[in-house]
């Protein structure tokens, strides 16, 4: 097998050595419960506590508003129930048209259940229009739920003025931050949410673990309903494995930070621009000035993004597609749809999304590979002819 | 990741004929950068009326560039009459298979064939049959009933697979219902007959399914089999390692390597053992 080059970050991350080794103990020696009355659970309980402060100091909260999930998608499920449950007269949920299908589908399904939802469009770059927003919202508005960073692009929103003109109406303020978190300062003394997502694996936590972060006093209601776990909020036996996990890999998180915004980005500007120089008919998607540092989205037009991905595959390059065939369904990416990017590019769109652990030889293989196998399949495509003979008439 | 059989890999990262044609006798143009994937086939033929050669350009993803090499591969050499009978399930079938939401690839190289043979017989382009079911991704009612009825389709989900149609906005779903429920109807009085393989497209395919399908879960269990022969429909196979020795060897042979054989291959076969 090649050596694996790993820049799909924003799909799935590699579980940290410090973030294993911390977890370790939590499946063969120390198994019990942390609801338990003896000793042996209560010292269980003491690390979710521990985790719970963990992950809380990531993003500047309380941790007890902290509610460990099973994923960043029950988080975004239960973040919208919950608004709904706790403002049964109101039949108004607004949105985005670029949002993570965990919120998404979710809006689509109370949508064919009486619900009445707004999707805001985006414009080229990917940017709200925040008097649509301010405009958006009315009485019957029962949430508005707006991602603070977009998973396909990286596009990072002005969440902090979202959430003040959300909060001056009065109305419940969710935001998926399950790309954001660990990638760009998360802090919610700063930035009025009422409630927000992450993702353990996202930042080098396994899978299987989320958190959804309640403000105090927001109106709340399970949306797992069984023991007294999570203060009675989620129900379940915590994934104490995981959790502890997940409290390390928040801690990293606050430490790799500066590296994120410094290393991470430098090598994810040197790739896009080599990119850019290299091939021509490329471009890259999404407002340059409010990216997260890790993410490009970069289109080559004339050549379908399943095709370039397995040929990246044979160098054990890894990233992801916008495109249709690989959606698993024929509609190729909404995110890229919305923003108005033609279809002789959406198709060939591919994003490259890095982490701490990436080095610069692995970009510089990757600008050295791309190239050859753009051209390998240009050199099939009849569009690419096409446009090369329209070139060459002038 | 979609699973890929070695043969769609090769043709992916080693497609033969692609290229261009200059003046080509045939050339035919399905698809679109839209839809996401496109075709065009060019073909020249001899005086025998025999496609001498053939070139594709593709646009599309793994699947589409490897339906379209395949393509090339197995209609040279065809006559005008045997080309067009190549079915989407022929290509499907040379390439040992396709995952089946992407069936829609053989389909865009049959139809690509299809308008190259007419482009050649000087047959007027085809007016759009029908009319306009799935309007994302402009399929006909007469596109979807035939898919229905080469391929017996019988979820929404594989004429999508199939045809692409209701694989966007979803509403066309009831119509596309209803159409397979009329050709369903209309077969169950005339059973259709299942393509006939020749032979050395029968023993291929057996080969195929076995070394595929069937070996490596035998391997698992410490067992092998290998294929002496076949003999008409009687397939020789002899057992090895611990399937050799093993006394429910019989009912494997009969439950598991014959039935599976059964269903890739032709529903005739019989699996005998060979000591």
């Amino acid at each position: 097998m090649t050596d694996i080059i790993y820049t799909d970050n924003n799909a799935t991350t590699q579980v940290a050595p410090e973030v294993l080794e911390a977890m370790m103990p939590y499946f063969h020696d120390l198994y019990g419960n942390p609801s338990s009355m003896h000793t042996f659970g209560g010292q269980v309980a003491d690390a979710l506590r521990t985790a719970r402060q963990k992950v809380a100091a990531l993003i500047n909260a309380d941790p007890g508003e902290i509610l460990f999930t099973g994923c960043g998608t029950e988080s975004d499920n239960t973040a919208i129930r919950a608004a709904i449950a706790s403002n049964p007269g109101k039949r108004h949920i607004l949105t985005t048209r670029v949002e993570h299908p965990a919120i998404k589908n979710v809006c689509e399904h109370l949508a064919k259940v009486g619900y009445r939802v707004t999707y805001l469009p985006v414009d080229r770059q990917g940017r709200l229009d925040l008097e649509q927003l301010e405009a958006g919202i009315s009485d019957d508005t029962a949430l508005v739920s707006i991602m603070w960073a977009n998973n396909e692009t990286g596009v990072i929103f002005p969440i902090d003025e979202i959430a003040r003109i959300v909060r001056e109406k009065g109305i419940v303020f969710h935001t998926d931050a399950v790309q954001a978190a660990g990638k760009v300062p998360v802090d919610v003394q700063k930035t009025p949410v009422d409630m927000l997502s992450l993702s353990g694996h996202k930042v080098h936590a396994p899978k299987g673990v989320g958190v959804l972060y309640v403000r105090k006093k927001t109106k709340f209601s399970p949306f797992l309903i069984g023991g007294h776990q999570e203060g009675g909020r989620r129900g379940g036996t915590e994934n104490v494995a995981s959790i502890v996990g997940l409290g390390k890999a928040c801690e990293s998180a606050a430490t790799h930070l500066g590296e994120q915004n410094g290393r991470i980005r430098a090598l994810r500007d040197k790739l896009e621009n080599a990119l850019l120089e290299k091939i021509p008919h490329a471009m890259v998607h999404g407002d340059p000035d409010h990216r997260l540092p890790n993410t490009t989205s970069i289109s080559f037009e004339y050549v379908e993004g399943e095709a370039i991905l397995l040929m990246m595959n044979e160098f054990g390059i890894c990233a992801s597609s916008g495109s249709a065939c690989t959606s698993g369904s024929l509609e190729p990416s909404h995110v890229l749809r919305a923003m108005g990017v033609p279809f002789t590019a959406v198709h060939g769109s591919i994003r490259f999304s890095l982490s701490v652990y990436n080095q610069e030889k692995e970009i510089d293989l990757i600008i050295d590979k791309m190239p050859r196998i753009i051209r390998r399949l240009r050199e099939l495509s009849p569009f690419w002819r096409q446009a090369q003979q329209a070139a060459a008439r002038g | 990741m979609w699973e890929y059989t070695d043969k769609v890999k090769d043709h992916f990262l080693n497609p033969r004929n692609a290229g261009v044609i200059e003046n080509p006798d045939g050339i035919g143009e399905v698809g679109s950068l839209a839809c996401g994937d496109a075709l065009t086939l060019m073909f020249t033929v001899d005086d025998q009326r025999r496609i001498k050669d053939a070139r594709f350009q593709t646009f599309g993803c793994a699947s589409a560039i490897a339906s379209s090499s395949a393509l090339t591969e197995m209609i040279k050499g065809m006559t005008l009459e045997e080309a067009a009978k190549v079915t989407n399930e022929d290509i499907a079938r040379f390439l040992g298979g396709l995952p089946k939401e992407k069936m829609h690839c053989s389909v865009m190289g049959r139809d690509a064939l299809e308008k190259a043979i007419a482009y050649y017989r000087g047959q007027p382009e085809k007016k759009v049959e029908g009319e306009i079911v799935c309007e994302c991704f402009g399929v006909t009612d007469v596109d979807i009933e035939r898919a229905v009825r080469e391929n017996h389709l019988t979820t929404v989900e594989d004429v999508t697979g199939y045809t692409k149609a209701g694989g966007g906005c979803e509403s066309c779903h009831e119509k596309i219902e209803a159409i397979i429920e009329k050709a369903h109807g209309e077969q169950q009085a005339t059973p259709p007959k299942p393509a006939r393989l020749t032979n050395i497209e029968k023993i291929r395919l057996i080969e195929e399914t076995l070394e595929r399908e069937i070996a490596p879960s035998l391997r698992k269990d410490g067992g092998d089999l290998e294929l002496v022969d076949v003999e008409g429909d009687t397939v020789l196979v002899r057992l090895r390692g611990a399937c050799a020795s093993c006394a429910a060897s019989q009912v494997t042979l009969k439950d598991y390597v014959e039935s599976k054989l059964r269903e890739m291959v032709t529903p005739e076969l019989v699996v005998e053992e060979v000591r």
